[in-house]
């Protein structure tokens, strides 16, 4: 229980290594977060970055091959029953029961916890009026849409009013319009104080839902903190990239004098392009351009990105990021 | 604080949900989950009995085509089509028509059997390959507050239920489909002992329907009726005693590997005395061992898939 009070969820050098033919595959490589009663934290990476595996280990589902996890001061693996009596799971694929009705989606879980039939059918009926459900009760779960489903998925996942609600990339293949309306119901949960936890790929709603973000890829955490403090930490500047038709010469940027303009961070270039970091981005675009025609080279592409999470991610990993 | 609570009241009437309040009441007067092993259990069979409901018709003709069909044409045609129609000719069977035994005297216990077979991997193996493939619903139950090991108990419950009554079905067919003077002759030496039986061969073929549904590569399921369903049916003694095999000695030993003989030679001795049947101690334990060892080996396999 060492590190586990106070917190609604807590990891220690939680890790998970794959055992496979070709060898093993870490696909966890020791993270270490912890998420306050109320928070809506999030843990943004590309796919294959290891958040539905960290999903999965606070879940009970993964076995953890390192390090501990408690959820609501209850360790995943010594207790996972405890566990997942207070925890409310929406998957990221449609795990609803195919064979069973939208309304028996709900009663059936709520009897799976506990609650007697009267209860069960009576927070169910609750849950699909909330839900903009109820005229679609007797509908096979089969036969809802994309964005009805996943608003089942998470109704049932609040049948029992858990300590800790997981979202697993709850928007991913949502049209645009059901993805808004799906933030909105989150947004209503955390503000009645519902602590949740949502993994996404996507940058915009992480930083349009969390209060605080994990930044993960290849299976280690990089940074976190709220949105703000990871623009101001890692990714203040803004990120300009210029792209050449022919490869580079070593002493383009240096002949530039690129980083002794002020506000300039980093200098990379490799290749074919050259990429400032900078804090007063002004100007710097011009230069990049007019230092490659004095060199000979013309401009292929050019993107100048402000700070965002973006930027942040391509401060932390010298990658941009693939969705 | 003031904006995050007064801002989800626009946003909640937009996206087309409730109000806030609602949401606010949702998670202020929700139940507080007082899961027990017992009341979870008892939710999950539910659940396996209302889907069962809903697909009544085809669950019905499932259980009721195969017995239907063998005892027509065993104990309906072949005897109507010849009098000179001779089964098996020198066989036991044979000996048992001669001897004043019908034939579907034969088939009573052996359709059983087979009859549990059938209902136990129909019952547990399709559901679960599906469950375990594509979108992974298992998921759904598996994050129930129970350990997942009473899952894979629950699963081997629900389909030995279904095995149950779908050997019980047998029953009625065999007693009125067939020719005339062509009924079996059923005699219960001991109803407990028949209960038991039939309620350790449904646990048997349960817990190895779950050990299938758990090791089977969803893309090979043809391969169940090629390599499990066919062989385990036709030299299962079925459609013969035991004991008829002694001239084929290597056969009638190596058979003893397969569940069924015991299931059918079992609910022989009980069902049909008048025929040579296995000695009860022997279907006994193999019946028990069975089940302990399916079930335990199909609990393993299953929590490992569950749980990677």
């Amino acid at each position: 229980m060492t590190g586990a009070s106070g917190y609604a969820l807590r990891t220690e050098d939680l890790r998970k290594t794959y055992k496979s033919s070709r060898g093993d595959v870490p696909a966890v490589r020791g993270i270490d977060l912890a998420v306050g009663s109320g928070e809506f934290f999030g843990l943004l990476g590309p796919n294959g970055a290891g958040k539905s595996t960290t999903i999965g280990m606070l879940t009970t589902l993964v076995l953890p091959t390192g390090g501990r996890a408690w959820v609501a001061g209850l360790d995943v693996v010594a207790d996972p029953v405890g566990v997942k009596r207070r925890i409310g799971v929406v998957t990221q694929n449609n795990t609803l029961d195919m064979q069973l009705t939208v309304a028996e989606n709900l009663e059936f879980r709520s009897r799976f916890f506990g609650l007697s039939l009267r209860e069960a059918s009576r927070r169910a009926a609750q849950l699909l009026e909330v839900f903009g459900l109820a005229d679609r009760r007797k509908a096979m779960s089969t036969d809802l849409s994309g964005g009805q489903a996943k608003r089942l998925l998470i109704a049932r996942a609040l049948v029992h009013r858990p300590d800790v609600l997981f979202l697993d990339e709850p928007t991913a293949g949502l049209d645009p319009q059901t993805r808004v309306n799906l933030w909105d119901i989150l947004r209503v949960l955390h503000a009645e104080g519902q602590t949740i936890l949502l993994t996404t790929h996507y940058m915009e709603e992480a930083e349009a839902l969390c209060e605080r973000i994990a930044v993960m890829d290849h299976g280690e955490v990089l940074a976190s903190g709220t949105v703000n403090e990871l623009k101001d930490g890692a990714g203040a500047e803004t990120v300009i990239t210029v792209r050449y038709e022919d490869a580079v010469p070593a002493d383009l940027t240096a002949r530039a004098g690129l980083a002794e303009r002020p506000g300039v961070r980093k200098v990379e270039a490799d290749g074919d392009y050259v990429r400032v970091f900078t804090r007063e981005p002004d100007g710097v675009l011009g230069e990049l351009v007019t230092a490659g025609s004095a060199a000979g080279l013309t401009v292929r592409d050019a993107t100048q990105l402000k700070p965002s999470l973006e930027t942040v991610f391509l401060t932390l990993t010298g990658r941009e990021y693939r969705e | 604080m003031t904006t995050t609570t007064a801002a989800p009241a626009q946003v909640a009437e937009s996206a087309g949900v409730a109000s806030a309040a609602d949401v606010a009441a949702l998670i202020a007067d929700a139940p507080v989950p007082r899961p027990t092993l017992l009341r979870t259990f008892s939710a999950m069979m539910a659940r396996e009995f209302r889907v069962l409901r809903r697909n009544a018709v085809s669950t019905f003709t499932r259980a009721v085509m195969q017995p239907l069909l063998f005892v027509f044409v065993f104990a309906y045609v072949f005897p109507k089509i010849g009098g000179g129609f001779r089964l098996g000719g020198g066989t036991a069977a044979g000996a048992a028509v001669a001897g004043g035994v019908t034939f579907s005297t034969i088939l009573v216990p052996g359709l059983m059997a087979s009859m549990l077979l059938m209902q136990g991997i129909m019952a547990v193996t399709f559901p679960l390959v599906m469950e375990f493939s594509w979108q992974r619903t298992i998921e759904d139950r598996a994050l129930a507050p129970v350990p997942i090991r009473v899952l894979a108990i629950q699963k081997i419950t629900a389909g030995a239920v279904q095995a149950f009554v779908g050997a019980c079905i047998v029953f009625p067919i065999v007693l009125l489909v067939h020719a005339p003077g062509q009924g079996p002759h059923v005699h219960v030496t001991s109803w407990p002992l028949l209960i038991f039986i039939l309620a350790a061969a449904s646990l048997l073929t349960s817990a190895l329907g779950l050990l299938l549904g758990t090791v089977m590569d969803p893309r090979k399921m043809q391969m169940l009726f090629a390599v499990i369903l066919l062989p385990a049916t036709m030299l299962g003694c079925v459609y013969y005693p035991w004991a008829a095999l002694h001239d084929i000695r290597w056969l009638q030993l190596l058979i003893l590997i397969n569940p069924m003989v015991y299931m059918s030679e079992g609910l022989r001795a009980v069902l049909t005395p008048v025929l040579p049947h296995m000695p009860m101690w022997a279907v006994l334990l193999a019946l028990v061992g069975g089940t302990a060892v399916f079930g335990y080996l199909g609990t393993r396999t299953f929590t490992k898939r569950v749980l990677n």
